[in-house]
């Protein structure tokens, strides 16, 4: 016990002293949003020092520092990948990498994918040579996510996908999808659906950005016409895709649920205006000193404070205690609905704190943190949609966590 | 901050929610309210606690206690809060015995602790005046006469103040009605000639009293604490006990809750449980994500007062927030525990009605949600 205490410390020194060399002085900043590090075969760095944080980073396998090191990971038990981000949070350090790779498709890979698909992708997600893009909603297959159509079709040593997919994060950016795809369509509809990889250069897949109330368009419709895939793209058995679709969903909502503990350095909205506490920009908007003058918005703020302190309890509590055995379960539903309310709420009184400064869309009149903040307000709508909306998240709490019976399958089984 | 039970709390949560479910059932609440028990808990149960050494756990062992720290008495407190134990565990334990071992001097420690720890002495906080806990809005007075203090006044709210042997007194030697400056605490006996007590029957058939103080004599040397200066550490023993409630409330409020849960998978109608319906679905899951909130926050209070290298207002936000936070989940939870169980739920027969009445007075006991927020943005300056 001692010794791996002694070896504790020991990686705990060694890490703080190479960040201490290796972070440069912008990466220790808060984040903002047009230097969030994507990677991919079309990085672009608005701030040189992103690329040469990300680099460093990639080099030690940090960017992904629990992934064993065959694949390129950080090779770091669950105590010193914990140390690790105690010791680049008392840095301020921002994430060297931000990646749909490492937050939802290295995991599944590491569990259902075969030595091959480990070999050929984790170390590029890694060294952020690729960039993911996530294959899951459908124009017609929204909460109702198993009820997906794009097929998949077997032909020789390919599959010949076609079909259409849609809220595809950053697919007009992204190098390759991980893909929903239905492999067969004669039985029930869980049963028929198979997990793919492929690569977006691939000939007959087109994207188109799609524009949010916020301006912004983070999300595509992403058009499959044909496209070739290798079988051994496939990952898990064929028709089993369900599963890992499942295991993904509850990695996506564990990132997802992040966002709520105002970190400030999200892709899904809040970036600089989190920097600033919202009962400080209340006050400063006031000319309040000691004392929010608002008492029901001061009211509302601590309400929401003690709400958030109370969450991030909650995930370094279900960090302790997936220390100690699972990984992620179905909490993960639960802190990503949570997290996402919380967004939410924070953003609604960042509007109420400043007021008419909140109103503005565009041009004259108006700070660029005050146009942020309406933006964030309006981006942080789809906070409780993607990802499955919080009605969704809701349903799996009912019926995993707390075992309610499914009105479906009770209506289904009294028609028999 | 450790929020996993270790061990040897895992251990003591298993006997003490065996010892609540087996021999204080909420049956037993009930046959006190039904009898108008005198004393309005029952002492065997009680002696029963104090064999299992539960009064003394945060007590040092110099005191007679056991040094298994805050973290011991919230899971006790925790687990007798599921079945609404009345005991003494609050007044006395959680702020009599803590009052003295916080703020008293070594001769009152050695004098009064082992006495509490053993049972041969109840002795309970008498602070609130008004009709909401404001522990800084202090009228009652204590003037200093030659080797004594002479103390007028009236106190409500009173936990076990009709049984108690020995009261705290928190009363004004100086400064305004709303200074926190001039607060001083006196221990008092109860049979001391001016102190009149009347039991008040509470709506959760816990007790309390009201107490008048009429030109009580009491001798200097009946200061707990320095004169002047009390209202600093007994905030921080409120503080303590404010967490400790909030651990009560956890109790109260799991179990209301997994009440819920169980008509939910057993009640019919329209030919179906009706926990399938997603309108109860999803409050049902509300609750629960609001009680793994109040889990969290209560653990990491707990592990706070444990923590020797802790500040004070590090404390008192972890305080203010596990209060203001149980006090709305708990309220949410009992309402609901009553309105998901629909018919049964209004009737006295059934006893889901005894958690609402409880949580109503816990919520106000020691400050109810508002008081907290208010108090955690003025410690958050703002």
């Amino acid at each position: 016990m001692n010794m791996q205490l002694q070896a504790l410390d020991d990686f705990r020194s060694a890490a703080r002293e190479w960040l201490e060399e290796n972070c440069p002085p912008s990466m220790r900043t808060p984040m903002v949003q047009e230097e969030i590090a994507w990677g991919g075969r079309n990085a672009h760095y608005e701030n040189p020092e992103s690329k040469i944080w990300l680099e460093r980073m990639a080099e030690k396998g940090w960017t992904c520092p629990t992934w064993p090191a065959e694949f390129g990971g950080g090779g770091l038990n669950k105590e010193e990948a914990i140390i690790l981000n105690e010791e680049l949070r008392r840095i301020n350090a921002r994430p060297a990498l931000t990646s749909f790779g490492i937050s939802m498709l290295g995991p599944v890979l590491l569990e259902y994918g075969s030595h091959e698909q480990k070999m050929e992708h984790l170390p590029k997600i890694v060294r952020a040579e690729i960039r993911w893009c996530q294959g899951y909603s459908e124009p017609g297959s929204g909460s109702d996510l198993a009820s997906l159509k794009t097929k998949a079709e077997l032909q020789g040593d390919h599959y010949i996908i076609n079909g259409s997919k849609i809220w595809t994060s950053y697919a007009d950016k992204a190098d390759w999808i991980f893909c929903l795809v239905r492999t067969d369509f004669e039985v029930p509809k869980h049963s028929g659906i198979s997990f793919i990889l492929f690569d977006m250069a691939s000939k007959g897949v087109s994207t188109k950005p799609i524009q949010l109330i916020s301006g912004a368009s983070p999300f595509c419709e992403t058009f499959f016409d044909d496209v070739k895939a290798p079988v051994e793209n496939l990952v898990g058995r064929l028709n089993d895709g369900w599963t890992i679709a499942k295991r993904l969903l509850q990695h996506e909502r564990t990132m997802i649920s992040s966002f709520g503990l105002a970190s400030g350095q999200s892709d899904r909205g809040g970036t600089t205006s989190t920097v600033d506490s919202v009962e400080g920009v209340a006050m400063r908007y006031r000319g309040d000193t000691d004392k929010l003058s608002d008492p029901v918005l001061r009211d509302d703020i601590a309400q929401f404070k003690i709400d958030s302190t109370t969450f991030a309890l909650t995930s370094q509590r279900s960090v302790e205690e997936s220390a100690q055995g699972q990984g992620p379960n179905a909490t993960s539903s639960m802190l990503k609905n949570y997290g996402c309310e919380l967004n939410k709420r924070r953003s609604e009184l960042l509007m109420r704190a400043i007021g008419s400064q909140g109103l503005g869309w565009e041009g004259e009149g108006f700070e660029e943190h005050e146009l942020l903040v309406t933006r964030e307000w309006l981006r942080s709508k789809a906070n409780s949609i993607e990802g499955g909306t919080s009605e969704i998240q809701l349903n799996v709490i009912a019926k995993r966590v707390l075992g309610l019976p499914d009105i479906l399958s009770m209506s289904k089984t009294k028609k028999k | 901050m450790a929020m996993v039970l270790n061990d040897d709390q895992q251990l003591l949560k298993e006997s003490a929610k065996n010892f609540c479910r087996q021999n204080s059932p909420l049956s037993v609440l009930r046959r006190l309210r039904d009898e108008k028990d005198k004393i309005g808990f029952d002492k065997d149960i009680w002696n029963q606690m104090l064999e299992l050494g539960w009064a003394g756990m945060a007590i040092p062992e110099t005191y007679g206690g056991f040094d298994f720290g805050y973290g011991g008495l919230g899971i006790v407190l925790e687990e007798s809060g599921r079945t609404l134990t009345s005991s003494p565990l609050i007044s006395a334990i959680l702020l009599g015995a803590t009052a003295v071992n916080e703020i008293g001097s070594d001769e009152q420690k050695r004098e009064i602790l082992p006495k509490v720890v053993a049972g041969e002495l109840i002795i309970s906080l008498a602070l609130d005046e008004n009709i909401s806990h404001a522990p800084n809005q202090i009228t009652t007075s204590a003037k200093k006469d030659t080797n004594s203090f002479i103390i007028n006044g009236e106190k409500t709210f009173v936990l076990d103040g009709h049984v108690a042997d020995k009261f705290i007194v928190v009363a004004r030697t100086a400064g305004e009605t709303d200074n926190k400056q001039g607060i001083s605490l006196f221990l008092v006996d109860a049979n001391t000639a001016g102190v009149s007590i009347t039991r008040t029957f509470m709506v959760d058939n816990r007790n309390s009293a009201k107490i008048k103080f009429e030109d009580v004599n009491v001798l200097s040397s009946a200061l707990l604490g320095e004169v002047d200066k009390g209202f600093a550490t007994l905030d921080y023993v409120l503080d303590i006990a404010r967490i400790g409630l909030a651990a009560e409330m956890l109790g109260s409020t799991q179990e209301v809750f997994d009440r819920i849960l169980e008509y939910l998978k057993q009640r019919e109608q329209f030919g179906v449980l009706i926990g399938s319906f997603q309108g109860l679905q999803h409050r049902a899951a509300n609750m629960y994500s609001e009680i793994e909130l109040c889990k969290s926050v209560v653990r990491a209070a707990l592990a706070g007062l444990d923590n020797k290298n802790a500040d004070r207002v590090e404390i008192a936000e972890l305080a203010s927030i596990a209060k203001a936070k149980l006090s709305e989940v708990f309220f949410l939870v009992s309402n609901e525990g009553v309105q998901m169980h629909g018919g049964i739920g209004m009737t006295d027969e059934f006893d889901i009605g005894f958690f609402i009445k409880r949580a109503r007075v816990a919520q106000q006991y020691l400050g109810d949600a508002s008081f907290h927020r208010d108090r955690y943005a003025s410690l958050k300056n703002f």
